[in-house]
Formats: structure tokens, sequence, C-alpha cells
């Protein structure tokens, strides 16, 4: 039984086939690479993996257990949490507020205690906070702590959404693009953070990325995906010495 | 410029962040229970009704401003709390019992219209929350064995106790008192998972729920809580007005608590306080306005809900974040000036985000 693994995944919209008999697995404690380029069906995989999306074939295992048809506010507590490819932060709110609602699955107390903030209630938000600051000093946060997102910068922001994610405190990470939009330094800070997720936090992470040098860094495998197929696997070195990976890349067909 | 050091994490979950709130608050909460002894009984009621908006606004709030799920029926659950209790009290059903009954029924039917309105989104929603309102004013219309249908209904004056309330200024602690409590409630909420959950559906579904938000659960919650305050106004108004027909609670009071959180400023307790307030303003000078008007277009029907609409776009438009938003920018311009960066604010707009793309 392998820690995670799709399986004959498929699925199309309207006439394209955006993931097509997909099947990959990962060990735990993986960093684990998808790359390919655009539309290749990265993304879709991550949605359906999310629930958003339900396979029109093939099914997602997570520690033995078949997912793909939990819902998708199940699949945080299932243990996977994500980032968004294109920021998807809480905007209105601060980054301390942000981070707090990703304490969510960790923090259900009845309603009518919410409502009267009883003592006890008091305990439970202070140690969820505690928490978050656990994430904050982790991610050197603590600086826009009370700012809102709205008026942070974009290397910011994919920060707190990845602190969002660990405020979670999954066993399976997934970044979509985590070093999209960042510039070379901030680059170089997220490959030293994966590591850090990796080998600190002991999370395992699924990761879809362009950047070559953050793929070779931090991988310890990747495969490659063009029109929604896995065409090539191993290590960085071998998929992007792979001839068909070559030719995808070259927008010839695979 | 204020700088604040913070001791303790507690300091983030108090209502009061720094010393300077506790002084204002203090302050606004002494001249609030004053006021009777100061003014007179037209303004002590003028004052009674900017309390009983706020608190119904309170109520949109909640479901509009902090969830993002725009309603356009809300008078309707004022409605239904004002008849539910104007006619638990025709039964002999005591104050103190037949307030809190009135305003939970009106969330239980908040509730139950929230459970199949949690499926829409957007436009959609707003439609059927519309649709909602008409329902139930036709409903009262025709269920004249309980609500006079549209001959109306005389509501008894309230009573705490056997002790009868006729003076202005007694009714203006009972709305004061149990506007606060709402307040205190409402703002619990917002430093609770629950509120945290709210203000994420509003601005993001999809990380909402990769997170782990039951968009349903909140969003009926959500529903049944703003319904229960928005009854409650409901039946406070019942007094106020003192009688009870169906067009009290037509689309133009649904309009209305809509563009007084709109005005006041979306997504705040305070902005539907300032909104109340503002409207109530606006109010009072339509009705000058309407004297010094020519009759001929002061006395046309639509003046009101023309003037309220025309608003209601401007602000969407120019001040998405409502007084509130603006007093919030002026304050930070002096507290940071000279060094106020200009845009500061300036990807805040498009504030009622009604549909979303994936
Ligand atoms: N919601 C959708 N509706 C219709 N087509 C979609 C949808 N989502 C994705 N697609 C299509 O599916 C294909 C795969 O898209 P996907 O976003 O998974 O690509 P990707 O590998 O993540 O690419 P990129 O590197 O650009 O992010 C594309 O052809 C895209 O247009
Ligand atoms: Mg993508």
């Amino acid at each position: 039984m392998s820690f995670f693994e799709i399986e004959n995944l498929s699925l199309s919209f309207g006439g394209v086939k955006a993931v097509d008999d997909a099947s990959f697995s990962m060990d735990e404690g993986e960093v684990f690479t998808i790359v390919g380029p655009n539309g290749a069906g990265k993304s879709t995989i991550f949605n359906m993996i999310s629930s958003f999306y339900a396979p029109s074939h093939g099914a997602i295992r997570f520690k033995g257990a078949d997912i793909t048809a939990a819902r998708a506010d199940e699949i945080a507590r299932i243990g996977i949490a994500r980032t968004f490819q294109n920021i998807e932060l809480f905007e209105h709110s601060t980054v301390l507020q942000n981070l707090l609602i990703g304490r969510e699955i960790h923090n259900r107390v009845p309603v009518l205690r919410q409502l009267i903030f009883d003592p006890g209630m008091r305990r439970a938000e202070l140690a969820h906070r505690r928490k978050v600051e656990d994430v904050i000093d982790f991610l050197e946060l603590a600086h826009y702590r009370d700012e809102r997102i709205a008026n942070l910068p974009y290397g910011v922001r994919k920060k707190i959404e990845l602190g969002r994610a660990l405020c979670v405190e999954p066993e399976l990470l997934l970044l979509d693009e985590p070093a999209s939009g960042l510039n070379p330094e901030e680059t170089e800070d997220m490959g030293f953070w994966i590591d850090d997720i990796k080998n600190d936090l002991g999370i395992s992470v699924l990761m879809i990325e362009h950047d070559m040098s953050l793929v070779n860094e931090v991988s310890d495998r990747v495969i490659a995906l063009n029109n929604g197929r896995v065409i090539a696997s191993g290590s960085a070195q071998e998929v992007q010495n792979h001839p068909d990976v070559v030719a995808a890349y070259l927008g010839g067909a695979a | 410029m204020r700088v604040l050091f913070k001791t303790d994490y507690n300091q983030d979950i108090k209502f009061a962040k720094h010393g300077g709130y506790v002084f204002w608050y203090a302050l606004l909460l002494v001249a609030v229970f004053l006021a009777p002894v100061a003014l007179d009984t037209y303004w002590v009621n003028e004052l009674t009704r900017v309390l009983i908006y706020a608190l119904a606004g309170l109520g949109l709030m909640v479901v509009t401003g902090f969830t993002g799920q725009v309603s356009l029926g809300h008078a309707a659950f004022m409605a239904i709390g004002a008849y539910t209790h104007a006619f638990l009290l025709t039964q002999g059903v005591p104050f103190v019992f037949s307030l809190p009954i009135a305003a939970l029924t009106s969330g239980i039917v908040g509730l139950m219209i929230a459970i199949p309105a949690s499926r829409m989104t957007g436009l959609y929603l707003t439609i059927a929350s519309l649709a909602f309102a008409i329902v139930v004013e036709d409903l009262i219309i025709h269920w004249e064995s309980v609500t006079g249908g549209n001959r109306g209904m005389a509501v008894d004056p309230p009573a705490l106790f056997g002790y009868e309330i006729y003076a202005a200024w007694e009714y203006y602690y009972i709305v004061l008192v149990l506007l606060i409590i709402s307040i205190a409630l409402v703002l619990n909420i917002l430093r609770s998972p629950l509120g945290r959950a709210m203000l994420a559906i509003r601005d993001s579904e999809i990380s909402a729920q990769s997170l782990g938000i039951r968009l349903a659960r909140t969003k009926v919650l959500a529903f049944f809580l703003s319904a229960i305050i928005t009854g409650l106004a409901g039946g406070l108004f019942a007094h106020f007005i003192q009688f009870l027909s169906p067009e009290t609670f037509g689309i133009l009071l649904s309009i209305q608590l809509l563009l007084m959180i709109v005005v006041g400023g979306l997504g705040t307790v305070h902005g539907a306080i300032f909104g109340a307030f503002l409207i109530g303003l606006l109010e009072a000078s339509i009705s000058i306005l309407k004297d010094w008007l020519p009759p001929a277009i002061g006395t046309q029907p639509g003046l009101e809900p023309g003037l309220f609409g025309l608003i209601l776009v401007l602000f969407i438009i120019f001040e998405p974040e409502g007084v509130y938003g603006r007093w919030v920018k002026l304050r930070t311009f002096l507290e940071s000036f000279p060094f106020y960066r200009r845009n500061t604010f300036k990807r805040q707009r498009s504030y009622l985000k009604t549909e979303r793309m994936r």
C-alpha cells in the first residue's frame, strides 16, 4: 500500500481530455513533483484530489482509503491541505485571521459556546493562536501579522498561503506552482522551506512546478505530464532529459 | 502614529484593542444611556427608530456583510418577527416570552429557506430572497385570521411583568439593551471559528472548502442567526409603529436595509450602526425635501425608492467600503501623517462579489 496514489484518473471538459488515464503513486516523506507544459492537466489533477471536480474514471487513494468520492470539505480532515496556482487568500481579512482559518478542522466548538465565548472557548482560541504563531515564526511572517491581505505584495501572499496550509497540520501538502511569480531569492527561500517542511515537519509534499532549479533542488521524484498523460517518471534529471519530455516542451506531439 | 506592543494574545481577542477604544466607547455608552434625559419625546422616538433599524441591519450584516450572500428579502424576517409577536400578544403570551419566540420563529423560517438557498450563489440567491419576501407579503395579506390581512392589525403596548410601558424613554431602554446584547453576541461570533468561516466564504468559497469549512452549514447558520436578529428587530418595530399592515414590510424596506449596510460599510458591525443613523437622517431629510419640492415632484410615489436606489448604486460604485470605511481611511491618514501611502487601501475596491469563477 502506497502513501498516496492516483490510478487511471481521467476527466474531460467538453471535448478536451484534460486528464487522460493518469496514474502515479508517492511514498510518505517524499517531495514528489509534477512537471509539464501549460494545459497539461496538472492543476486539474489537484482539483480532483481536492474533490472540486469528480473524475470520470479512476480512483484516488490516501493511506489505503479510497477518497475519490469524499466531499471537498472533508479533504482537509483526511489530512491533505493545498495551495492554489492563483493565490486564493481571504483578501479582506488580516494575515492572522487567514492563518486562524487554517485551524478550522481542529477548532470545532458548538455554536452556542461561540456565541457566549465562555472561558473554555477563550482557552481554545489561545491554544490555536499559539499554533498559528509557530507557523508565523517558521515562515518569518511576524512583520505582516496584522496587515490585510489586499495590502500585501505577491511574494508575501504566496508565503501566507503556504502558512495557511501548514496551519491545517496536514500529512500531505499539495503545492500548485509555489515559485510562480517569485523572484530568484524568494524562489530559493521557497526551496529551503519545502526542505524544512519535509525534514522538520515530516509532511509529504506533492508539488506542481515549472521552475526547474527548484524542481532539481527539492524533488525526490518527478513525473512529466503532457495532454493529460504521464509521459515520463524518475529523478529530476532523468525526466528532464527524456526525449518525450523535450519534445512536449518544444511543442511537438508526444 | 500608534504602535501597539503586544504582550498577550488575549489582546487580539478583546473587543477593545487599546485604551483609546475603551475611552471612546465608554463615552458613547454614557451618551446613549443619558440621551432620553436630554432629549424630548419626539427625538427619543426617532432615536428608538434608528436603534431598531440598527438591529435589523446588524442581522442583514451577518448574512450579506460577513458571509457575502446578498439578501433582498430581509424585510420579510422583520415582518415574521413583528406579526408573530403581535399575534402572540393578542393570545395573552407575555412580552418577555413572546418577543424571543417571535425572533426564533423568524430564525427557523430563515433556516428553512437557507437550506435550499445555500446551494445557490450570487444573483440567484438574491432573486430567491426577493421571491421569498413576496411570498411572505402575500401570506400576510391572505392569512386574515392571524394577520388581519389588508385591514392590518393593532399591536398591544409592551408590558414587563404586569407593568405597561407607554413612555417613549422606557421603550428606548428596552431597545437599547437588546441592541447592545445582540452586538456583543455578534462580536463573539466574529472572534470565533464560525465568524471566521463566514468571512472566508465571502472571499473565496473554494479555499474555504479546501480548509475544511462546510459551506452549506456555514451559510445556513449565518441565515439562522441573521433571521433571529432581524426578526427580533421586527418584534420591537411592531410596538414602535403600533399598527401592522402588509405594505410596511415590502420591498422598499428590504432595499432600505441593504442600503443601510452598504452606506454604513459592509463587513463591519460599525457599518450597521452608522448606516442606521444615516438612513434615519436621510428619511428625515426626504420628508423635509418633500415639503420643499414642487408638489408635482414631491408627491411622486416613487421618490423614496428612487432616491434610495440611486444612493445605493452610487455607494457601490464610488465608496464600496461605506462611510465607516471612509472614516477608517481618514483615521489612518491622520494617525500616520505624513507617511500616508496613497494606495494603502487601493486594492480593496469591488466588495460585493456576487459571482465568482473557480
Ligand atoms: N473548469 C474548466 N473548464 C473547462 N476546461 C478546463 C477547466 N479547467 C481546466 N480546463 C482545461 O483543461 C486543460 C488542463 O488544464 P490545467 O489547468 O490542469 O493545466 P495545467 O497543467 O495546470 O497548466 P498550467 O501550467 O498552465 O497551470 C486545459 O486545456 C484547460 O483549458
Ligand atoms: Mg495549473
